[in-house]
């Protein structure tokens, strides 16, 4: 187990250095930066902008910008914005809980519903709702995000006036009642996608599970269905389901982009997606950085908890 | 990104309850000019807030540094400047008790000495008086080679800054320089005791906790979503009314729109309403619209230093060519309206008596034809071996520019006249691309005017070519000496009576020159809830915000 951390941690250290080179070196051959939304300010000269440049640093060579803020990094600062000159760990505390919330919210809906549509159409396969689920499925997986986001405001906010149109809470406002009304569109819009996959991935599992041998041998030895199904069957499909919520795991911390934009949601989604068109290099990296630790995280710990449930997998 | 969604239907059932409760109780139904019969005076303490929606967020809370059009509406709510620019272009007092000027004496003779009389009754929002110290300070931090702030031109050339008392402030200027006095209108004053024993300037807790002499106080910003100000009831103006003020970020136009429609906002502000939604907000009872100009032109402009355009009849001819009228309906539902200069429309130097464009393309092709312009054997004109062919270029995914090009290249090609289209990604075409005059002809907004004064050197003289080694914005490389002249007339003249003539005169030599073919000034679709009262759109800022002081809701 020491020897395998070790070795994750190594590689996790390479890879982190890697994934900073490649985002520094994209972003700054993006061209533009971050003087061309000044560009055409009338009253900003070519001399306001030169200024600017050299007091952001960013007239320096470009590898001495990367190992300036690479050593900062690893003393553990992590920057300042360009825009509000916050701290970036800062700026990303502060978007982090909108998107645990809705990501949170989401993944247990997608996780729940998900694995029982999954089983359901596993067990009863070529129903009436096998068929459905999938057709559920693949629609929901081919309509966008967006789309299905304005929809839903449309009809439960401008047409019905249930739901808000959006927004985290109501400025002022702001009680649990307030944020689970508002949590209600977003967390199920997004949660369709991710039921969509879910009850995919669930259903094969499901299905490969119940060909097993294993499987006919508990029947043979007279276990109920119920706990075939539960102990057996479910037990071994949830295997893949673990690497799997491991790959979605950093979503639920990074965010997502359209649902976060439809719905005015203030999470790191769409804080992401502010700082790369303002080009707030400190902010964008630091992002980069911290999804790339919560992806590795996100794998080692899955790879974790495989080897803890699964006895045929030790780690070495 | 954004899909429109038909909403064509009507009413929401929220509106058409909120409109049935408020006619039940029979009170304020609006009458035939749309503006309420009753709760027309402004409430004795502030009371209520006032949410306005922008699709970008103001991030930047210290109204000196580098900054973008949103801050504004945050600025002039917490701050004052010495001056303030009116709707109808005028400049007003505002933390200075006059206007200075050659007549008054605070400007004197030759423009170079400056003196200003504050007012003596202005607390700060931490209760420490604010006198000319304040004044110094922020016009000393500006160019402050440590501080990252926002625009330094007129501002490098103060000199000398002394304080007379502490209601009076005078220095003298590098040379004389008119446009200062409107500079100074969007210069806020900050105080110099914030930022005492700061080491850094640009990490000031000022910066994040500001503290302004206007009508409002900071509250709190929840970065990502929303700037809270609080009533300053010890403002020394009229106002404030409201009890908050909120300026909340909505990234996406259509559901920024959505929120005004749906009441989550009282008040649209920046992008405004989408020109696809303009007519139907319009119906909407519950909401008051109206188009308001902004000082952005969009044109189409000539690289001059192109063989093709070096002749004006071509330049006149391709003008005469363009349909604006339809380009206008069809791809802009018909918002704004065509212009035929530089200077927008709400400034006092806007020239009325200008030559109105006329579409017609027999003319335009008789132009050429009898300047020699003769068609080839491919159709496409040419005089002494130079064809009248260029490409166009604007920023690659702007689908209306995009359209727009179809119209204009359909025109020209009917009087012999090829336009190719090259488009590039918006940071590339706004780069060197355009920047040093690389290109044939581009299509671009441009906004001339610095604040809301009427100069344009960096944009018409011919020492600002960064394409021949000059300073400034002249991309269409234009040179014209009397222009020259006039400009440097107009930025030495300090009296607003004697500037007027000057740039008339500079609009009549442009239009006539035609060094780019303006298509329409930008207007925007204002809009918020009718029972918002005291509301007054200003086009001589860049936002909605101006003077929030003065709103109040209708009781």
């Amino acid at each position: 187990m020491r020897g395998f951390l070790l070795h994750r941690l190594f590689q996790s250290a390479v890879l982190l250095v890697i994934v900073s080179l490649i985002g520094f070196a994209t972003l700054s051959l993006m061209p533009g930066g971050p003087m061309a939304q000044y560009g055409l300010d009338p009253g900003m000269t070519q001399d306001d902008l030169a200024r600017l440049k050299q007091q952001l640093g960013l007239d320096r060579p470009l590898w001495v910008q990367y190992f300036d803020w690479a050593w900062r990094l690893l003393q553990g600062d992590w920057g300042k914005s360009f825009r509000d000159g916050s701290a970036v760990l800062s700026v990303i505390g502060r978007h982090i809980f909108a998107t645990l919330l809705l990501m949170g919210t989401s993944t247990v809906i997608a996780i729940a519903l998900g694995s029982w549509i999954g089983i359901r159409g596993a067990t009863h396969r070529h129903s009436v709702f096998d068929y459905l689920a999938t057709i559920g499925a693949m629609i929901a997986l081919s309509i966008p995000t967006f789309w299905f986001g304005l929809i839903g405001i449309y009809f439960f906010t401008l047409k019905l006036g249930w739901l808000p149109a959006g927004n985290m809470y109501t400025i002022g406002d702001g009680s649990v009642l307030d944020y689970a009304h508002h949590l209600i569109m977003p967390s199920v819009v997004l949660s369709l996608v991710h039921v969509a996959i879910w009850s995919r991935y669930m259903r094969t599992a499901t299905l490969d599970a119940i060909s097993q041998d294993f499987v006919k041998t508990a029947r043979a030895k007279g276990a109920s269905e119920r706990r075939v199904l539960m102990k057996h069957v479910v037990g071994n499909a949830l295997l893949p389901m673990i690497a799997l919520a491991g790959v979605q795991l950093p979503s639920i911390l990074t965010g997502a982009l359209v649902t976060e934009t439809v719905f005015t949601w203030p999470g790191m989604g769409r804080l992401f997606l502010d700082s790369l068109s303002y080009s707030d290099y400190p902010v964008v990296m630091g992002l980069l950085i911290f999804s790339a630790i919560i992806v590795i995280l996100g794998n080692l710990i899955a790879d974790i908890v495989i080897a803890f449930v699964d006895p045929r997998i030790r780690l070495a | 990104m954004t899909k429109p969604i038909d909403t064509k239907a009507g009413w929401s059932r929220r509106d058409a309850m909120r409109l049935a409760a408020i006619g039940g109780l029979g009170l304020a139904a609006p009458n035939l000019l749309g503006r309420p019969a009753f709760g027309q005076t402004p409430p004795q303490k502030p009371a209520g807030r006032v949410v306005v929606g922008m699709s970008q967020e103001p991030t930047v809370l210290n109204p000196l540094m580098v900054k973008i059009e949103v801050d504004d509406g945050v600025h002039f709510s917490l701050f004052d400047a010495l001056f303030r620019v009116d709707p109808k272009g005028v400049i007003q007092p505002n933390l200075a008790r006059e206007v200075p000027s050659q007549q008054n004496g605070g400007i004197s003779q030759d423009g170079l000495q400056w003196r200003v009389k504050l007012r003596d009754n202005v607390r700060w929002h931490d209760g420490k008086p604010f006198t000319a110290e304040d004044v110094k300070f922020t016009l000393e931090l500006i160019v402050n080679p440590k501080f990252r702030s926002w625009r330094t031109l007129g501002h490098a050339l103060v000199r000398d800054i002394t304080i007379v008392s502490p209601t009076e402030i005078q220095w003298r200027m590098e040379q004389p320089f008119a446009p200062y006095l409107s500079f100074l209108t969007e210069t806020f004053i900050v105080p110099k005791h914030a930022f005492d024993g700061e080491a850094d300037v640009n990490n000031a807790a000022f910066n994040r906790a500001p503290i302004g002499t206007g009508a409002f106080k900071f509250g709190k910003r929840v970065a990502g979503d929303h700037v809270e100000l609080v009533a300053n009831p010890d403002y020394f103006g009229e106002g404030p009314y409201l009890e908050r003020l909120i300026f909340k970020y909505i990234p996406d136009s259509t559901v920024l729109y959505t929120q005004l429609k749906s009441g989550d906002i009282d008040m649209i502000g920046q992008q405004y309403i989408p020109a696809n939604y303009f007519e139907e907000a319009k119906k909407l009872p519950s909401l008051a619209v109206e188009k308001v100009l902004r000082s952005n032109i969009e044109s189409i402009y000539f690289n001059l230093d192109r063989p093709q355009f070096k002749e004006l009849v071509v330049r006149q001819a391709i003008y005469t060519a363009i349909d604006r009228k339809s380009i206008i309906d069809a791809l802009y539902y018909g918002m704004p309206a065509p212009t035929e200069t530089f200077m927008p429309k709400q400034s006092a130097y806007y020239n009325p008596n200008l030559p109105v464009q006329e579409f017609d393309l027999k003319k335009a092709a008789k132009m050429l034809e009898d300047a020699g312009w003769k068609k080839g054997p491919d159709g496409i004109r040419a005089k002494d071996g130079v064809k009248l062919s260029f490409a166009n270029s604007t920023t690659a995914g702007d689908q209306l520019r995009e359209q727009l090009q179809q119209f204009v290249k359909q025109s020209l090609a009917e009087i012999g006249v090829e336009m190719k289209i090259s488009n590039l990604p918006a940071a590339v075409i706004w780069g060197d691309f355009w920047q040093q005059s690389q290109f044939d002809t581009a299509i671009v907004g441009i906004t001339f005017l610095i604040g809301a004064d009427p100069d344009v050197t960096n944009r018409f003289s011919s020492k600002a070519i960064p394409a021949k080694g000059g300073r400034g914005s002249n991309n269409a490389q234009y040179v014209n000496p009397e222009v020259d002249a006039l400009l440097e007339q107009g930025t030495r003249t300090f009296d607003p009576e004697a500037r007027r003539p000057i740039y008339n005169k500079i609009q009549e030599l442009v239009r006539r020159d035609l060094p780019f073919m303006p298509i329409y000034q930008t207007e925007a679709g204002y809009g918020r809830k009718k029972k918002i009262q005291g509301f007054q759109a200003n086009p001589n800022t860049r936002t909605e915000s101006w003077d929030a002081a003065h709103w109040y809701w209708m009781s």
